[in-house]
């Protein structure tokens, strides 16, 4: 099963599903925002987990897509659909851009330093500057509903519809981007900068270009997590903690994968909804919201040391080394071959 | 026009007060650092737990000397179970994921202290006054003097005992090289565990001398925040560079604060630490003291 | 700052360095190295450990920038040139600490030798369209011949971390080969190697030149290895040059006996290295 056929399969099933289910609580609370939060962070993986750029700062970019796409919904009435989400993700990509110019200088920790920089001033820009949400009187905007031919993306289906065509055409580019010639210079910067510069890479435009696309597709995230899942938008909703949770997500789902992002965003929308069961059941009198919180930051902090110490490459590799014990050994199939990361002569038969 | 310079005064030495307790946090960093090479991102919840820890006894009317030892016997409890369990097991690991593993144990302290002690702020006497002080005309605030001081010692006392005492001399040794320090015999997990009970002591100080002055809660962890642009300044090795990147950074934002926030609309703080931090980075990649890293081709 | 174009069909070319000297705070490490490598030649620098070889060799890549002198390939010059420009001059090398990628598997790394030829944009790459198609296709194809003349085509997809040391060095010189230098530099391309090993890669070495046409610089330490494969050898010691011939000039010149050699070659199968 090549990734391809794979990523097609799943997306008619993910289309399909609504045709079976339409119970708005699955959508509204589980898959859109799901969606959103797995582009968000298969944006991040592109920056940190294959161009190995640590970006601290990711929400920040999601907020600049969110009111990207607000402004230009309001100021330019009319705007198609696409040109708004590209125009967002554009806006986002180029002041992506400027911020990772540091990472030409600097490495590491200094490099999520300043990303942390671009987090803090980019919080404080759009609460400062009234401009950016239309002068309202709250700090809350409300998101206007996304429409494209007269139609209106208002109910739960329709939205999680609209996150879904998205992100997996998002999803598609990213794959190929991953396993083109520029995607391996990403992965040679990451793991040996000099030896990459020796044999051609351009650097200074490799890291650029993870910064700008990786800003885009974090961008568009930010649409999504704002007009197709909240449907409002607020400073408070893209803090350092949600730019930590987006880069716990990367780092339980696996990094440099594509399905990585998916995984752990699956596990990070479901984790609250299990642990708030979990408690329930066991202590029904005192798990409150409170204890809800604080029991979920230790368990996802728990996770984070554990998967860092066990397994490094995420769930996506525990779930690839089952599924090679699962599986028979067809013959003539080669034992080093993975599932979803063919090597370049399989891409290369028969597929795009 | 003297109005205004005793005005750009007091400012000047509020942040410089402000910044010798930067430096207390940002030291707790540089020691983790210097002899782990750990850039140790829980050291802000264990600020937040240890000063949670010792209000929350004194309010269950413990007194002040049993609940500071309490805590003080927690923090290197968990300093050493830090080193032992999630340190240990990534020891050949990238700096920044050891990093990223601190930032999950920050998550497990945080969420631990507020599940063991509750979420609400508490305030905290620690009995020093805060009336203002006038010295030359110049208004300061004795609290803040006070804290310095304290802070100031702790500075001097952690200096001394690098530089002067054979143990400073083999923590120094073990940053350097692990393999050449068990070489000449040094117990590293000895070491490695003095150093985070040491650093848990620090991480005591400060949340005592901050909790007294913001209020004990949860935005507490977030002083670690103000410490990375002081590390960056002044290195992350580096105890002289911690102060004298503390009292960089407290100057720079106390000045900025009233003499730049106003012109666009205030709140600077957030952010224009990390500006100074950042822009300085662009001349100096590895900070004021740092060491250049050599990279073998 | 002059740069070179490979527009000249001819593959190899000569290097020409004049008056190297490359100080680093006040350690000389190079001083007035002069040294000419013919097309399609291959040459050694040996020196005792410190002689100033890895200086030379990352001079001559780049990584350094002599503080005078003047290094020409193909008859241009150029003093500073960006690395990433190297490739693109013709020059490939590999290291003395192999500088794989290490989680990336065999043919990936070796298809990342390739990227210097790769002149579609990001856009026709994720689109898979037209020149994008071709360049990848062509890669494919190089990368399995080369795989296939060093003997690698069983590793193709194993993580190169995953391999022995001696797989590794020959997975750097195909890197190296895919990208069809002018010169080839290689540091120490068989430290670390056993006695059969080293002839193996010895064999590539010489089988790479002459197929591939590079000229060849390396630094070597094992003095057998290096008389067999050499054309011509020059000899470095505390930083300057103190011999440059054949190996047989080498070989018995008494600068270089009492330098390096301890006792005249012939009479000792392989010196040990202080």
């Amino acid at each position: 099963m090549t990734a391809l056929r794979f990523l097609v399969l799943v997306t008619a099933l993910a289309a399909g599903l609504p045709l079976v289910y339409s119970g708005s609580y699955l959508y509204d609370a589980i898959l859109t925002p799901f969606l959103a939060l797995s582009l968000a962070a298969l944006g991040l993986n592109l920056l940190t987990g294959y161009a190995g750029q640590v970006s601290l700062g990711s929400s920040a970019f999601m907020a600049i897509g969110a009111y990207s796409a607000y402004n230009l919904t309001l100021r330019i009435p009319g705007l198609p659909l696409v040109a708004i989400l590209l125009a967002s993700g554009g806006i986002t990509a180029a002041i992506g851009l400027v911020f990772g110019l540091p990472s030409l200088r600097l490495r590491g920790f200094y490099l999520a330093v300043s990303t942390l920089a671009a987090q803090f001033f980019v919080q404080w820009a759009l609460n400062k500057f009234g401009w950016f949400s239309h002068d309202s009187a709250s700090g809350v905007i409300s998101a206007p509903a996304l429409q494209a031919f007269g139609f209106r993306f208002e109910s739960p289906v329709a939205r999680y519809d609209l996150s879904l065509a998205v992100v997996v055409l998002l999803t598609a580019l990213a794959f190929r981007l991953s396993r083109s010639q520029t995607g391996l210079n990403l992965i040679a910067i990451r793991d040996h900068e000099t030896a990459a510069r020796v044999i051609g890479v351009s650097v200074v435009k490799t890291k650029l270009l993870a910064f700008l696309i990786s800003s885009f597709l974090i961008g568009v995230a930010g649409v999504l997590w704002s007009f197709a899942y909240l449907r409002t938008i607020e400073p408070n909703g893209f803090t350092l903690d949600r730019s930590f949770q987006i880069l716990f997500i990367i780092i339980i789902g696996g990094v440099a994968t594509i399905r990585g992002a998916f995984i752990g965003a699956a596990f990070m929308v479901l984790l609250p909804l299990g642990l708030s069961n979990l408690g329930a059941a066991l202590l029904p009198k005192s798990f409150d919201s409170g204890v809800l919180e604080m029991s979920l930051k230790v368990v996802q902090g728990s996770l984070i040391v554990l998967f860092l110490i066990v397994e490094p490459n995420g769930l996506a590799a525990l779930g690839q080394r089952l599924w090679r014990r699962a599986l028979p050994v067809r013959s003539g199939s080669k034992p080093d071959a993975q599932p979803f990361a063919p090597p370049l002569p399989e891409t290369l038969n028969g597929e795009i | 026009m003297m109005e205004e310079l005793r005005f750009l005064i007091e400012v000047l030495v509020g942040g410089l007060l402000s910044g010798v307790m930067y430096s207390l946090v940002a030291i707790g960093f540089v020691l983790i650092y210097k002899t782990s090479g750990v850039l140790n991102f829980a050291q802000g919840s264990m600020i937040l737990f240890a000063a949670l820890t010792v209000v929350s006894l004194l309010e269950r009317g413990v007194p002040m000397a049993l609940a500071i030892a309490v805590s003080l016997v927690g923090m290197i409890v968990i300093g050493m179970a830090i080193e032992r369990t999630v340190l240990r097991p990534l020891v050949n690991r990238t700096p920044i994921t050891l990093f990223m593993a601190t930032l999950g144990v920050s998550y497990v302290i945080e969420g631990a202290a507020q599940l063991l002690w509750g979420a609400q702020v508490h305030g905290l006497d620690l009995g020093i006054d805060d009336s203002p002080l006038e010295i030359q005309g110049v208004l300061v605030s004795s609290f803040d003097l006070v804290a310095a001081a304290i802070a100031a010692t702790m500075v001097a006392v952690l200096s001394a005992f690098f530089r002067l005492t054979r143990t400073g001399l083999a923590f120094r040794a073990v940053a350097d090289d692990p393999f050449a320090a068990l070489a000449v015999g040094l117990r590293l997990p000895a070491i490695w565990a003095t150093v985070w009970a040491t650093s848990g002591i620090v991480a005591l100080v400060a949340g005592l001398l901050w909790g007294a002055r913001l209020g004990v809660q949860f935005s507490l962890s977030m002083v670690v925040l103000k410490a990375l642009p002081v590390l960056v300044l002044g290195g992350f090795d580096s105890v002289a560079g911690a102060i004298v990147g503390g009292l960089a950074i407290g100057a720079a934002e106390k000045l900025s604060e009233v003499y730049l926030g106003p012109l666009v609309g205030g709140g600077i703080e957030s952010w224009f630490a990390y500006a100074v931090a950042l822009a300085f980075l662009l001349i100096r990649p590895t900070g004021l003291f740092g060491r250049k890293p050599v990279e073998r081709v | 700052m002059r740069i070179a174009r490979i527009d000249a069909p001819t593959p190899s070319a000569s290097l020409a360095l004049e008056d190297i000297s490359l100080a680093f705070g006040g350690i000389r490490a190079l001083s007035e190295i002069s040294l000419v490598v013919a097309p399609g030649e291959i040459r050694a620098i040996i020196g005792p450990n410190g002689a100033g070889k890895s200086s030379l060799i990352n001079v001559i890549s780049g990584l350094y920038i002599p503080s005078s002198g003047r290094v020409t390939l193909g008859g241009v010059s150029f003093d500073r040139v960006p690395t990433y420009r190297l490739a693109r001059l013709g020059i490939a090398r590999t290291f003395q600490n192999i500088a794989l990628f290490p989680r990336l598997s065999v043919l990936e790394n070796v298809a990342l030798g390739r990227t210097v030829a790769v002149a579609s944009s990001v856009a026709g790459q994720i689109l898979g369209i037209g020149r994008a198609r071709a360049e990848r296709r062509d890669t494919l194809a190089r990368a399995t011949e080369i795989l296939r003349f060093l003997d690698l085509a069983a590793v193709t997809q194993r993580p190169v971390e995953t391999l022995p040391y001696g797989l590794q060095k020959r997975v750097e010189l195909a890197r190296a080969l895919i990208a069809e230098p002018r010169l080839l530099l290689l540091d120490e391309p068989m430290a670390g190697m056993t006695a059969g090993e080293k002839r193996e890669m010895a064999d590539f070495i010489r089988n790479a030149r002459d197929h591939f046409g590079a000229s060849v610089v390396l630094i070597e330490h094992d003095i057998g290895i290096v008389m067999g494969l050499s054309d011509r050898i020059a000899v470095l010691d505390y930083g300057r040059k103190i011999a440059d011939g054949t190996p047989e000039e080498v070989r018995t010149d008494s600068a270089v006996i009492d330098a390096y050699l301890g006792v005249p070659h012939a009479a000792v199968a392989t010196p040990e290295e202080t």
